[in-house]
């Protein structure tokens, strides 16, 4: 009877979880779509603590109070610049939970000597802690990436595809021995299945470091998502270790949600899932300086592109990481209310892959009280870049390279947006320096380009101060 | 191995739900879609409990335990800060 009440609770989480998903959709519902989901949660968990027959307590309320602490203190003081961190941060986190529960779903069976029997759910064991430990790993090096604690640049090896590839063979390997394969081979026998279980941790740590350095930082939006997808596979595969179906049903909607993410930023850049993680694109930066001195660009002041600014009928910002690092919003936006106030039709044309996850610039903007329809997606951008007066692109480069239009450059192909159809372009950009791709940008030289060198955040502070002395 | 089956039976028609209710979400909502799936998988801090609830010898425990803290930061911590940056989304008419 407690069994049937706790199977339908778990339903009813079920339930949640998919209506919240749903509600995540849209931008109206989207806030009661996470309470959904976060009441899911808590109904599943107190079912299972009720359920559960718990014998010791303190471990773990003391372990719940730790983590509900330090989770609502990273959820409160973050910067929303640093978003991607953060979710880079809890990816790993999730991730590193189910190689855990799944390890000790394994000594607890190897205790009871009860696991001879069972190969399946020794494979999934071994795919909990490997994909599980990938993730976490991973995680904290695409943090570190995005920390700048490591270099942003792929970091790349001799080898380094070979031996990451015997590295996953190794590991299949000693997944099969966990799942008491060659049991009969006299050196396996001899082997504890501790053992293998360490072995296997190690090798998915290492092997986790190896996918995510030579990954350049510009790829960490597909990063961010394909890790997510993987913490939550991870969690499905410790759904059926310990034959769970909600962490199964959880975990997979969760590695479907990372997996779509990943194929959208895929598409965005042209690029496939193969060439974003065995590349090492960009950051070779060795093609752009070549013709600096002999190619003439046109240099402006804030003063002139205010003046362009303040009379154009409509404008279109461009944003890129480079706002984010410039931590430019607020006074992108003070900019924007501004011109507003004037008449002028403003906009904001976002890139999928603009800054370092899916969505970036989106929460930079909405953190800055840009209203949300402002913002134009890339289908919704392109058409109105013709009878665009003035495009400001800001901290942005490879997503407004007209090089993506051309046959053999090496973004060839990827959709960007045409910002060189508008009347002007004007360009805020510290230097000529080329962009992650490590490619010279032809809208630079354009006839209709202007360039305003300086930082982005001084740039806009400027233009808005120049702005309203207009009046 | 009917579990086992049972298992995979929810694993793919969540998959498929998971693929067709995501599609749909627009580029804005990308970033609180993922910190809010993100949290969802926390999910497994329901396994965490039960070995930690459950455990029989300390090394399980402390595993457990350990399992427990990662989660809950993860779950905790992604619900807040996708609702953080939920309230911040606004249209033009609501400024």
């Amino acid at each position: 009877m407690a069994l049937l009440a706790q199977q339908l609770a778990y339903i009813a989480s079920a339930v949640l979880f998919v209506w919240g998903l749903k509600r995540l959709g849209s931008p109206d519902t989207a806030r009661s779509g996470n309470a959904l989901s976060a009441s899911a949660m808590l109904l599943a968990l107190a079912t299972t603590l009720i359920a559960g027959e718990v014998i010791s307590w303190t471990v773990l309320l003391v372990a719940l109070a730790i983590g509900s602490v330090a989770g609502a203190l990273l959820a409160r003081l973050v910067q929303m610049t640093a978003m991607p961190q953060l979710v880079a941060v809890f990816n790993g986190f999730g991730g590193g939970a189910s190689a855990l529960v799944a390890a000790a779903e394994f000594l607890r069976l190897d205790a009871s000597g009860a696991q001879g029997g069972h190969p399946a759910l020794l494979v999934t064991i071994a795919l909990g802690i490997l994909v599980g430990t990938v993730t976490l790993t991973g995680s904290f090096v695409a943090f570190g990436k995005l920390q700048g604690l490591l270099p942003g640049r792929p970091v790349t090896w001799p080898l380094q595809r070979v031996l990451s590839g015997l590295l996953f063979i190794g590991l299949i390997v000693l997944g099969a021995l966990l799942a008491g394969v060659g049991a009969e081979l006299e050196f396996v026998a001899a082997l504890d299945g501790w053992e293998v279980l360490a072995l296997l941790g190690l090798g998915a740590a290492l092997l986790g470091i190896a996918l995510v350095l030579p990954i350049g930082g510009a790829d960490m939006p597909v990063v961010v998502s394909l890790l997510n997808s993987y913490s939550g596979l991870a969690a499905a595969a410790a759904g059926f270790a310990i034959g769970n179906p909600l962490l199964i049903l959880a975990g997979a909607l969760v590695g479907a949600a990372g997996l779509i993410l990943t194929r959208i930023m895929c598409r965005s850049m042209n690029r496939s899932l193969a060439n974003v993680a065995f590349g090492a694109f960009g950051g070779a930066g060795a093609t752009a300086t070549a013709d600096d001195g002999e190619r003439p660009v046109r240099r402006t002041t804030t003063e002139e592109t205010a003046l362009l600014l303040a009379y154009a009928s409509s404008v279109v910002v461009v944003p890129g990481y480079g706002l984010a690092v410039a931590q430019a919003q607020h006074e992108t936006r003070k900019l924007m209310d501004l011109l507003v106030e004037r008449g002028v039709k403003v906009s904001f044309a976002i890139h999928p892959v603009a800054g370092r996850m899916p969505g970036h610039m989106n929460v930079l903007l909405a953190e800055a009280d840009v209203p949300y329809d402002r913002l134009l997606d890339l289908d919704e951008a392109n058409p109105e870049f013709s009878r665009t007066d003035v495009v400001v692109v800001v901290g942005a480069n490879d997503v407004v390279n007209p090089l993506a239009r051309e046959a053999d450059s090496p973004i060839s192909g990827m959709p960007i947006l045409n910002v060189d159809e508008a009347r002007n372009v004007v360009v805020i950009k510290r230097s000529l320096s080329p962009g992650f791709a490590g490619l010279d940008n032809p809208l630079f030289y354009l006839d209709h380009t202007l360039m305003l060198f300086s930082d982005a955040r001084e740039a806009m502070a400027d233009l808005a101060r120049e702005v309203r002395e207009l009046k | 191995m009917g579990e086992l089956i049972l298992g995979l039976y929810v694993f793919t028609l969540a998959t498929l739900v998971g693929v067709e209710l995501i599609r749909r979400v627009p580029p804005t909502l990308h970033t609180p879609l993922m910190s809010g799936a993100n949290a969802v998988s926390g999910i497994t801090i329901l396994g965490a409990v039960i070995v930690v609830g459950t455990a029989e010898g300390p090394w399980v425990t402390w595993l457990g335990a350990a399992a427990v803290v990662l989660a809950t930061v993860n779950v905790v911590g992604g619900f807040l800060v996708t609702d953080r940056m939920l309230r911040m989304f606004r249209r033009d008419s609501e400024r």
